[in-house]
């Protein structure tokens, strides 16, 4: 079988496919369906340095190949993951990855701080581009300026893995990769959701409490590869693809592109065992392919 | 208690009315179902439904051990649920289940009141039947816009005294159901429901204003059924919950509805 273990930065991981913030809890929700030691790796739940209630239901609509979310970075804040929820993910035999939000630069950089000393969590994802907050989160990530100032401030204070998540509703998002690289983002993940909203035409109204929401899913694939591509074009630093990978095959069309791991997001809601079907159709599909390592496919796309 | 992802067989489609239908499944592969408790449910893979994207929540209607069926009650509600509607014997079902909490149980000696509206229903035969074998004697009380929506009321009569009220009056007691003579005469030491906000919410302004123990069974629209992704909340005294995880069955104590 081919070696499927891929680096993202100083981070090693035991195969390319983690699951993405905001859609596997923190790992356990899902642990009667999957053994989740086999994920490369699980980026929990958006923490921000104090407790969000988020914002009010309706939080979601459907759409056709994807659903709109309107979460807004609902959490406990970051010492009740510190004091109650790390204690309970630590030994889960995977790395565990926080996504990190904030509303000012010293949110970001003091939420990086209080997480650096935990031994199991090896890397933070600094979401720099949720759009469902009013202040902070995607404001962060749609100017070169804004997102290198956040990566400056959290890198000052964490040593660990640092990738960047970055927002797909932006003119260039190849120049926003370069900024934060040029910052010293050990990785860059991405997309984030595309801005969307859902209308209720009998009720004349928004579906969403907040009108607007994140776009996921099936839908949002297309665009998010012709991102990856740019930006693997843009910079050096790792990528972490994500954007409607639904299985194996979309998975490889990502590392194909130019991503060295991807993340599985709204999938995990539809097929709660899908992150694993993801590996072992990564794997079949390197084999199939007469491969001996998913590094060999890695950018591979002939243009 | 263990969520599972399984393939059902599709074993019988009852059209109840033109809105209603009724999917009995038992597991593909002839293992016995999983432990359900009353209140809980399960998410149900749409299949070949093009603007349907996610799975769609649908209550334990009931579980026949007997047959090693599982009911799934489903109204006509939008593209997922007419593509459920359209499964027949044989088909795959896929779901994962059992979900959320399930109805605390009476303990002692206590008189019953379940009320249902609607398709809402659905949970309370379940439950029913689980109190009928604690031999309890439930009292019923299913509210529906008119004859054509009561749904299952016979299935009911096996495991209790059912009345019935119909907004227009076609069957049962004409009005709501907390406008049903019944709860001028008797009174309950506990009450159950699910069905339409406005009537829980009428409900569990009786169950207070009479000192009565009442728990809700909520809907909400949901994406993982798992308390993974946050979208079903409900504002509690505990701040936003998810329906899907800490519900869907809430003691009317913890929500803050204005009752």
């Amino acid at each position: 079988m081919a070696d499927l273990r891929v680096n993202i930065g100083r981070l090693s991981l035991k195969n390319p496919v983690m699951t993405a913030s905001g859609t596997f809890g923190y790992g356990v929700e899902f642990a009667d369906f999957i053994d989740l030691s086999r994920l490369g790796g699980i980026i929990v739940k958006g923490t921000t340095l104090k407790a969000r209630e988020g914002n009010p239901y309706p939080r979601m609509a459907e759409t056709p190949s994807g659903m709109l979310n309107a979460v807004g970075l609902q959490n406990k804040g970051v010492d009740y993951f510190v004091e109650h929820i790390y204690p309970e993910i630590k030994d889960i035999d995977t790395h565990i990855i926080v996504n990190v939000s904030g509303a000012s630069l010293d949110d970001y950089a003091e939420t990086a701080r209080r997480l650096s000393p935990l031994e199991k969590i090896p890397a933070i994802e600094l979401n720099i581009s949720c759009p469902n907050v009013k202040e902070g989160g995607m404001a962060f990530g749609t100017s070169c300026r804004s997102a290198a100032s956040v990566v400056k401030a959290v890198r000052a204070v964490y040593g660990g893995t640092l990738i960047v998540k970055l927002s797909p509703n932006v003119t260039d998002i190849a120049e926003i990769a370069r900024a934060v690289e040029a910052e010293g983002a050990d990785a860059v993940s991405l997309i984030n959701t595309l801005l969307g909203m859902a209308v209720d035409a009998e009720r004349r109204r928004p579906v969403l409490f907040t009108v607007t929401g994140g776009l996921s899913g099936a839908c949002v694939k297309p665009v998010a590869l012709r991102m990856v591509w740019q930006v693997f074009h843009a910079v050096k630093i790792p990528i972490v693809g994500l954007g409607g990978i639904m299985n194996a095959t979309d998975a490889v069309e990502f590392l194909l592109a130019g991503a060295r791991a991807v993340e599985i997001g709204t999938a995990n809601f539809i097929d709660p065992q899908v992150s694993v079907k993801v590996i072992d159709g990564i794997a079949a599909y390197l084999d199939r392919q007469g491969c001996r390592s998913v590094e060999e496919i890695i950018g591979g796309l002939q243009v | 208690m263990k969520k599972l992802i399984s393939d059902l067989r599709v074993t019988e489609n009852v059209a109840l009315h033109d809105r209603y239908v009724l999917l009995k499944a038992a597991p593909a592969d002839g293992t016995p179902l999983p432990e359900m408790l009353p209140g809980q449910f399960a998410e149900l893979r749409v299949d070949g439904s093009p603007t349907t994207f996610l799975r769609r929540p649908i209550s334990i209607n009931y579980v026949d051990r007997a047959a090693n069926e599982v009911w799934f009650l489903i109204q006509l509600v939008g593209d997922g649920t007419r593509q459920l509607a359209t499964l027949r014997q044989g088909d795959t079902l896929n779901v994962v289940y059992p979900l959320g909490n399930g109805f605390s149980l009476p303990s002692g000696d206590e008189r019953l009141l379940l009320v249902g509206g609607g398709v809402g229903t659905a949970p309370l035969l379940y439950l029913g039947s689980m109190l009928h074998e604690k031999e309890y004697a439930p009292h019923f009380l299913l509210g529906a816009r008119s004859a054509g929506d009561v749904l299952q009321a016979e299935a009911f009569r096996r495991f209790g005294t059912v009345d019935i009220t119909t907004e227009d009056g076609s069957a049962g007691e004409r009005g709501y159901v907390t406008q049903h003579s019944l709860l001028q005469k008797e009174h309950f030491d506990r009450i159950y429901t699910c069905g339409p906000k406005p009537m829980m919410v009428a409900v569990a302004r009786y169950a207070r204003a009479n000192g009565i123990a009442c728990e809700v069974s909520l809907e909400n629209t949901m994406a993982c059924g798992v308390g993974a992704c946050l979208c079903c909340v409900e504002n509690t005294r505990d701040g936003h919950v998810c329906v899907c995880k800490e519900g869907p069955v809430f003691n009317i104590e913890k929500l803050l509805w204005q009752i």
